[in-house]
């Protein structure tokens, strides 16, 4: 139904674009036109598609749930909760289309039929009033046509406003993402204190499980503690750096000061090779070669390591980021101006004392964001953490044994069947929106650090 | 005095070529990584491009498959009893031991040896009554047997292949009834829980009909935003803050992006769970981004002279971005799409989150069947404990990376042929 009303609207606007070119030839014979003829075409297309288009995506969007409050006004006198009233409206769709199997009472019955009935009335009013509306703005549309009003303007305007709803998007996504998060997580926080899931040092989701009705308050005070996961998701982000930060750092400054063209212009897109490889691949590599050979090694030197360490994990994620820091840092080296450079040689200093008294603190500023923006990517690393280094929230400092991050945590709990409603389920989003925050803030200081850098330069 | 001044300078020539050796090093170590990495990878999965089969005879004995007519129809063979004849075929191998072994035999193939029996009749009807030759696919221990990575002098208890199996293995190899072929139904089959069987047709047809999905959403968009912010907006607060959102909304994690789309998608919007079309709205979501701001940077790249010229002409200013700026830049905007969406391709994490990791033995058709994506197929196989499935693993990240790689060149070919140079 609804796809043979978007097709005939979309049908309707390409043949008024041709009504319209054509009614502008035979305007042409007897004056002159305000614009070409295509213009007339669009014009008569806009307004044809537009409105009823808006209208019928407006529509789509309210109808189900002024459905559902008709349907439910008949029971609120039944002092039920939420929960229930979505469960009985469930069951009365799916009555309704035929897919209902549990018992049928007289009450679901009517309102499935009330239902049914709602459905009609409300297609056909669809059907009428977009026929009404394609009607009236098709008539408005064509007078002006006849009048030979200016044609290209309006045209344009509204060009204009389709390009700036389409750069909406990007603040929807963010604007949906911040609601997304909020809403399951506003509700986590009212079953778990803030105060326990920033300062609890127990995380352990899985006990809380209860199969009916709420689980116990006092086990949620101790299974939601997020601190083993933040020091989990710094710690392994700290070893990556550890190993991203000299290499990166030093091959970056290697390939702008010293490298010549032809070793710069093959070894700097096989670095960044590194980048592209899907991380799921990364997280393959860590969990098969890296964690046995790490245990081998220190089996080999009698310490006591886990087949999934953190230690495997941050290694792996730290060649992940090679070339973000590496490719960064050349670039903010290479805009470091060669004024600078040679005033650094002509008072006798060799390129290494350039580099490091005199290019390395100009670029400062742009490395460290650099730094920050490969931080907060090693924040966000989802699929190594959860291949390699366990699932398990451990909260220690000891590279060798398995530690888990907020994003294995998102994984572990959302993977498989999720039921909304669960304390379990909505920690994930509360995790999520720490992850959010934090991976933001350093964005932000990151962004604006480089942007100043370059300013100063610039 | 001048013994003095030459050590310093020695000294600080040595720092020098000791500061060159680091840089050195530090670009031979992120090669080195590079290399092992795909040494490993290639080297454990070559071999899953070969499969192996065990030949066996079978006799297509008419009483065995119950069948009472005297010319039977195609109806006939599809729901003829194929149970004793294919159990026969294998047990045949046997070298006469004892009754007890045949299970073992029967273990040696795959558990749908019945079916390819069956299919080998369905294809050729005139075989009935006859005995003939019919490869049988090896089950996944035997396959790995016989390319060598299974080692063989551990105890037999720790063994999944036992002495009896091993012992008609030899035998079989001797005789040269043991193939191995190009494995093509690696690429024809959907996933399965036998390693044997498993196959990447259903997570390919997944990540395919993601990235369309993807690139019908995310494409527009980002286009129509980028024209609207790089030729006219005007600069304000809103355009401002416009823009510093799309800067960070590249940054934020994938998987806030799965949270998204788990909790709008699927919750709200009440879209079908595990299939491609949410997987590729979410992943739209994150390319939006990455597609911006590359056709911005390439609308930035075309000359104010071409503008100036078709202002002049009279166009205006919807004119001159459709018919001249817009054209102009696609080549640039086009190889940025592309390596946005192999940005997307690789994506594991928010696929996972709204579900596209379940079980899947069935080949998508349509955007709305429920599939799995090749790097989560990756995350699926990796976790099973079979070592069959890791040769499978390595298998398929060659085949992502060869997609990948051919994405990147089909990037770099647009933007190299079409990309005017202006100078």
């Amino acid at each position: 139904m609804n796809l043979i009303l978007v097709t005939f609207i979309i049908l309707l606007a390409f043949t008024s674009y041709y009504f319209g070119r054509k009614k502008a030839l035979v305007i042409q014979s007897s004056q002159r036109l305000t614009a070409l003829p295509k213009f007339y075409g669009y014009y008569l297309a806009a307004w044809c598609a537009a409105p009823a288009l808006i209208i019928f995506a407006l529509w789509s969007v309210f109808e189900p749930s002024i459905v559902k409050t008709f349907i439910l006004q008949d029971y609120t006198d039944q002092n039920l909760t939420k929960n229930e009233l979505q469960l009985i409206y469930t069951k009365v769709k799916a009555l309704a289309a035929g897919t209902y199997t549990g018992n049928i009472t007289n009450f679901l019955d009517e309102s499935a039929n009330k239902y049914i009935q709602l459905k009609g009335i409300a297609n056909s009013a669809k059907v009428a009033i977009i026929l009404a509306i394609l009607i009236f703005s098709l008539s408005f549309a064509y007078r002006s046509v006849q009048k030979n009003d200016r044609m290209r303007e309006p045209v344009e305007i509204f060009l204009k406003w389709v390009l700036f709803v389409a750069s909406l998007g990007a603040v929807l996504v963010t604007i949906g993402i911040v609601f997304s998060l909020l809403f399951e997580a506003i509700r986590f926080f009212q079953a778990v204190k803030i105060f326990d899931f920033i300062f609890g040092t127990h995380w352990y989701p899985a006990k809380t499980f209860v199969r009916d009705g709420q689980p116990d308050p006092e086990l949620m005070k101790d299974a939601f503690g997020a601190v083993p996961l933040f020091a989990g998701t710094f710690f392994i982000a700290f070893i990556a750096m550890c190993v991203a930060i000299p290499i990166g750092l030093l091959s970056g400054i290697y390939l702008s000061e010293y490298a010549g063209r032809g070793i710069r212009k093959y070894a700097k897109p096989i670095i960044e090779i590194l980048a592209g490889i899907p991380t799921v691949v990364y997280g393959f590599f860590a969990a098969l070669t890296v964690g046995p050979f790490v245990k081998e090694i220190g089996n080999a030197m009698g310490l006591e390591v886990s087949a999934e360490s953190a230690l495997a994990a941050g290694a792996v994620m730290g060649v992940m980021i090679i070339p973000f820091i590496s490719s960064l840092s050349d670039d903010v080296i290479t805009a470091v101006p060669q004024n600078l450079r040679d005033g650094s040689y002509a008072m006798g200093a060799t390129k290494s004392e350039t580099v490091k008294k005199v290019i390395f603190p100009a670029a400062l500023p742009g490395i460290v964001g650099s730094i920050l923006l490969a931080v907060s990517r090693a924040v966000g690393e989802t699929m190594i953490v959860v291949m390699a280094s366990g699932l398990a929230a451990n909260l220690t400092m000891n590279p060798l044994e398995s530690t888990s991050t907020i994003t294995a945590q998102i994984v572990v709990i959302l993977i498989g069947d999720q039921q909304f409603g669960d304390p379990k389920t909505q920690s994930a989003f509360a995790l999520g929106i720490s992850l959010f925050i934090v991976t933001l803030f350093l964005n932000v200081i990151a962004l604006s650090v480089v942007k100043k850098y370059r300013e100063k330069y610039e | 005095m001048n013994n003095f001044k030459k050590n310093f300078l020695k000294k600080r020539y040595n720092a020098e070529r000791r500061f060159q050796w680091y840089g050195k090093i530090a670009i031979g170590l992120a090669l080195t990584f590079l290399a092992v990495f795909m040494f490993q990878i290639f080297s454990k999965g070559y071999s899953a491009f070969q499969k192996t089969w065990i030949v066996t005879e079978v006799h297509y004995d008419k009483e065995l498959l119950l069948i009472d007519a005297e010319s039977p129809s195609k109806d006939d063979l599809e729901n003829a009893d194929y149970y004793d004849v294919a159990y026969k075929a294998m047990t045949s191998l046997d070298l006469g031991l004892p009754e007890e072994e045949d299970r073992q035999l029967i273990q040696m193939v795959s558990y749908k040896y019945e079916t390819e029996v069956k299919d080998l009749l369905l294809k050729n009807p005139d075989f009935l009554g006859k005995i003939v030759p019919i490869k049988l696919t090896a089950s996944d221990d035997i396959d790995q047997v016989h390319k060598g990575n299974y080692p063989r002098d551990i105890p037999e208890k720790n063994r999944r292949v036992n002495d009896y199996q091993l012992q008609i293995y030899d035998m079989l190899n001797e005789r040269g009834d043991i193939l191995s072929e190009f494995n093509i139904s690696f690429f024809t089959n959907p996933d399965s829980r036998e390693a044997e069987l498993a196959g990447i047709a259903s997570s390919f047809m997944g990540t395919v009909f993601s990235i369309l999905v993807c690139l019908a959403f995310s494409f527009p968009v980002a286009v129509l935003a980028a024209i609207y912010l790089e030729e006219f907006a005007p600069k304000n607060k809103f355009t401002d803050f416009i823009e510093v959102n799309i800067n960070n909304l590249a940054a934020v994690p994938s998987i806030v992006f799965g949270l998204l789309g788990l909790g709008v998608l699927l919750a709200v919007f009440n879209l079908p769970r595990s299939t491609p079309l949410v997987g590729g709205i979410t992943l739209s979501l994150m390319t939006l981004p990455t597609i911006i701001i590359a056709a911005r940077a390439s609308l930035k790249a075309v000359p104010p002279s071409i503008r100036e010229a078709a202002l002049a002409m009279g166009a205006s200013n919807m004119q001159t971005t459709m018919h001249h700026t817009v054209p102009l830049s696609m080549p640039g905007t086009l190889s940025g799409t592309i390596i946005g969406l192999a940005q997307a391709l690789g994506e594991t994490a928010p696929l996972i989150l709204i579900g596209m990791v379940a079980f899947v033995n069935t080949i998508p058709g349509t955007p709305v069947d429920p599939a799995a994506s090749l790097p989560v197929q990756i995350y699926i196989w990796s976790e099973s404990a079979e070592r069959g499935f890791v040769e499978k693993v390595s298998a398929c990240i060659m085949v992502l990376l060869a997609f990948l790689i051919l994405m990147n060149l089909a990037a770099q070919i647009v933007r190299h042929k079409f990309e005017k140079k202006w100078s």
